[in-house]
């Protein structure tokens, strides 16, 4: 009898002890649901967020922004600066030094040579590098030793983290990619859905726009992290579903992006399971105004630069529809307190906020009218304005969700009111933010005459964010219809005010420019902001370490989450 | 002996006593005609804009100026719903037709000819064998902008989403067609037709069609039904008609994310489908009863 009591005392102490050393996996199954399911794992062929955040769980940069915004150190020792000599005097060469003794989840070092690869992987002409705007005047990435790389870029670079900086620009490993540069890239799909990656997690199995199966990555460079020792981060649905997931029935752990009608989150927080967390950062609900011909009768050249719009060229029309909308509204009616009205693409950090044109926030249907009016767009008989037998009729296209179908027909009758005639589209999340090129209705080829959708910019420089819309950059089928340009915005002015911006290193003259570049846009309305969110995302109440971070990627310190007890 | 029965009772009203004994075909018809006139003639009486927001309005309660409440926009529920009626009702009847008009030539063809009998019976299980919503997804893709085009947005996806269900919906009505031709065209007045040398299409024409008809009429009823679920379906998933433009699939759609807050708008939409469907479910088991001429006289 005495035996048995001892063996279970001993397996008690046991317990105990381990319960005590914090070791990895111990608290088993983690479950992450994002309503848009990620379609590949590699951020540089993907505009994405969700595959760039759920990339981010297996790839990792060399440092990235925290929950405030600052710059901190991940895969590197520490971040260069002029002070500590990472950066050159003449602010055009940047040396990083990674961490020693770290390992990829397959068990080989990380070395200099992975990183110089990443950036010739990007830098392929061929390849359609979705995030090309990080690497922007770079002119050479070298290693030095093994530990050691030094990035030049061709001018000085004020603020030089781009390169490899944020959930964006993750290390990718050479063996790995090294037969998948240029037009290559998107075919090697087993490196695009399984990257062997640093992070936390590293993947069993992925169904493509559906669900990710993750574990702990035995070689984590933090013996005690992970705690979780497997993921499950299933992808699809629709917001709804997935807050109803964490909130109600406590299926998941955490989801992404609850993009919900407030009154709706607020009675799912109240069944108690989980806790809405939300946070300002910079994104901006917009509408993108298409300059050039969405008809489908030009072929190939249909959305390109080479045929401009018929009516939305004219800055009068584009500046009335603006004018016709009601921004409070379509905060009160869709946001609540996880937004604000906005007139500016670049809503945060605040010096790059221009206040310049708060005009926007009051809705005036008559100045609508007038200005309509003075540029010759006349009533129809049906009411519809018109000009030279062009109708102004306008195709909106968005993602198909809740608050956004919501806007759409506020806006619509708005634009009624003007005499804008208009016709909405609704579009699954996965393929309209899917990127796929072959997809009719992708958000890039953008065969719409309107279209709005979200978006952001990482870290606390707008500058290539600022840059996705300089000339050139639009998506065509040359750049197999990447390019953050989806305006297709071009303006001589722009990208000189965009080449002075990147040869300034005062922080003060930095974000005078960025704040005349974003009124250029807003002014021009190529865009039309609408209204800036703050992220609200959902957590089980078990579920702690969360920090909600709008500057990089939402789950980007997955490795300290943890459970409660 | 046609002639010899009294006047007055005519095949028709013949089969119309008989409906009439069938409780449920009855209570189903006399639905059905109401729901047509529901989403015909109510719109003329009830002439609120479905589209139109006020925006005041928006998550009322049951009330004078809206008798069914108002949605998240402040537009009004029974305009809505009556304006949804209609599109879907028409997809349904239009669906339907379309499906039982190539049902039913593909079933007497296979079952008259012999000879093309196995080619267009194996075609039939081909489109068996097809997954209806992948292929609407696709041909949705595929023939939006072109129909959008020629005949507009709302017309576009009409008749995209009718062609659709119609031609892939046919093949049960192909079947049943077909076995009821093999055994009518094996009757002896088929024969004295053609030892009188009637022309195949005459045959047809008199003597095949007017038999097979109570298995057209009936699998015409379960077309409507399906082709109001399958549209449903397409809206459910936020495809087919523009968003802004109410079906009832639509209006269910929009209408779960406010399901516990405001459970009538679910209602509304859910009662509509499920009970037109039913009726005409039920007036299909009437008509098949009363045509059946086995059951004649029972």
């Amino acid at each position: 009898m005495k035996q048995p009591c001892l063996t279970i005392a001993m397996a008690g102490a046991l317990l105990v002890s381990g319960a005590a050393t914090a070791e990895r996996g111990r608290d088993g199954h983690l479950g992450v649901i994002y309503w848009q399911a990620p379609s590949i794992l590699n951020p540089y062929l993907s505009g994405g967020t969700k595959d760039i955040e759920a990339a981010s769980m297996v790839l990792e940069p060399l440092a990235r922004f925290d929950e405030a915004g600052n710059l901190v150190p991940w895969l590197a020792a520490s971040t260069p600066t002029v002070a500590n000599g990472g950066v050159s005097a003449d602010l055009k060469t940047v040396t990083w030094t990674l961490r020693e003794g770290l390992l990829w989840s397959d068990g080989s070092p990380v070395t200099a040579a992975d990183v110089v690869f990443t950036a010739e992987y990007c830098l392929d002409p061929a390849g359609g590098c979705s995030q090309l705007a990080k690497f922007d005047d770079v002119t050479a990435v070298e290693a030095t030793d093994d530990l050691t790389v030094e990035v030049t870029f061709g001018i000085p670079k004020p603020y030089p983290y781009g390169p490899f900086v944020g959930a964006t620009s993750p290390i990718l490993q050479k063996a790995q990619f090294a037969d998948c540069v240029g037009a290559k890239a998107p075919e090697c799909t087993e490196a695009n859905f399984k990257p062997v990656g640093t992070g936390p997690f590293r993947v069993t199995e992925f169904r493509p726009n559906d669900v990710i199966s993750l574990e702990a990555n035995p070689r984590y460079r933090d013996p005690a992290k992970p705690a979780f020792a497997t993921v499950t981060f299933k992808g699809g649905g629709d917001a709804a579903a997935a807050a109803r997931a964490v909130l109600e029935t406590g299926e998941f752990d955490y989801a992404w992006n609850l993009q919900l009608a407030p009154d709706v989150l607020e009675d799912m927080q109240a069944a108690g399971k989980g806790a809405v967390v939300s946070s300002f950062g910079t994104l901006v609900e917009r509408l993108v105004v298409n300059l050039t011909d969405p008809s489908p009768d030009l072929g190939d050249a249909r959305s390109t630069r080479a045929h401009p719009h018929p009516f939305l060229s004219d800055p009068a029309v584009r500046k009335a529809l603006s004018m016709a909308i009601d921004r409070n509204l379509l905060v009160e009616i869709g946001y609540g307190r996880a937004g604000r009205p906005t007139c500016n693409v670049v809503p945060a950090p605040a010096i790059y906020a221009s206040d310049a044109n708060e005009d926007c926030l009051a809705r005036d249907i008559d100045g609508a009218k007038r200005l309509l009016d003075e540029a010759g767009w006349r009533p129809g008989p049906d009411g519809i304005r018109q000009k030279d037998g062009i109708r102004l009729s306008i195709l909106y296209q968005t993602s198909a969700n809740a608050v956004r179908q919501d806007f759409q027909a506020l806006v619509k009758q708005w634009w009624s009111e003007i005499g804008v005639e208009t016709e909405l589209r609704n579009i699954d999340a996965s393929v309209f933010f899917g990127g796929d090129p072959g997809s009719p209705d992708t958000y890039q080829k953008f065969f719409a005459d309107i279209q709005m959708y979200a978006n952001n910019f990482e870290g606390a420089d707008p500058e290539p964010y600022l840059g996705g819309w300089r000339c050139g950059n639009e998506p065509r089928p040359a750049s197999q219809w990447q390019g953050e340009n989806v305006p297709r915005y071009c303006d001589e002015d722009y990208d000189r005010l965009l080449g002075r911006m990147a040869k300034t290193g005062d922080l003060g003259e930095r974000a005078a420019l960025a704040r005349a570049m974003n009124d250029m846009l807003v002014r021009d309305h190529a865009l039309i902001p609408l209204v800036h969110r703050g992220r609200v995302s959902a957590h089980a109440r078990s579920l702690g370490g969360v920090l909600l971070n709008t500057w990089d990627s939402e789950i980007w310190n997955i490795a300290d989450w943890r459970r409660i007890r | 002996m046609i002639e010899a029965a009294p006047p007055g009772s005519s095949r028709g009203r013949d089969v119309w006593l008989r409906f009439r004994r069938h409780k449920g075909a009855l209570l189903g018809g006399g639905f059905f005609v109401f729901v047509l006139c529901f989403v015909a003639v109510g719109p003329a009486l009830w002439t609120v804009d479905p589209q139109f927001i006020d925006i005041q309005a928006r998550n009322s309660g049951m009330s004078a100026a809206h008798p069914l409440g108002a949605d998240q926009l402040g537009r009004d529920m029974l305009a809505r719903l009556m304006a949804g009626g209609r599109a879907s009702v028409a997809v349904g009847v239009a669906a339907m037709l379309l499906s039982l008009l190539i049902g039913s030539l593909i079933g007497v063809l296979a079952g008259f000819f012999r000879w093309i009998d196995g080619p267009l019976m194996r075609l039939t299980d081909l489109f068996l064998a097809l997954p209806l919503l992948p292929l609407l997804l696709v041909v949705i893709l595929l023939f939006r902008d072109t129909l959008r085009t020629a005949v507009g947005p709302e017309t576009g996806v009409f008749v995209l989403v009718v062609g659709v269900i119609g031609a892939t919906s046919w093949m049960q009505t192909a079947r049943v067609v077909r076995g009821e031709v093999l055994t009518v065209k094996e009757r002896e007045f088929v024969l004295a037709a053609r030892s009188i040398g009637a022309p195949a299409h005459r045959i047809v024409r008199r003597h095949i069609l007017p038999n097979v008809l109570s298995p057209i009429v009936v699998s015409a009823t379960l077309g409507i039904a399906n082709a109001i679920i399958t549209e449903s379906a397409l809206s459910f998933l936020g495809l087919g008609f523009p968003s802004d433009f109410a079906t009832w699939g639509r209006l269910l759609f929009d209408a779960t994310d406010y399901l516990q807050r405001y459970p009538s708008r679910v209602l509304w939409p859910g009662l509509a489908i499920s009970l037109t469907v039913l009726s005409v479910n039920y007036m299909g088991d009437g008509l098949r009863d009363a045509l059946d001429p086995r059951t004649r006289g029972r």
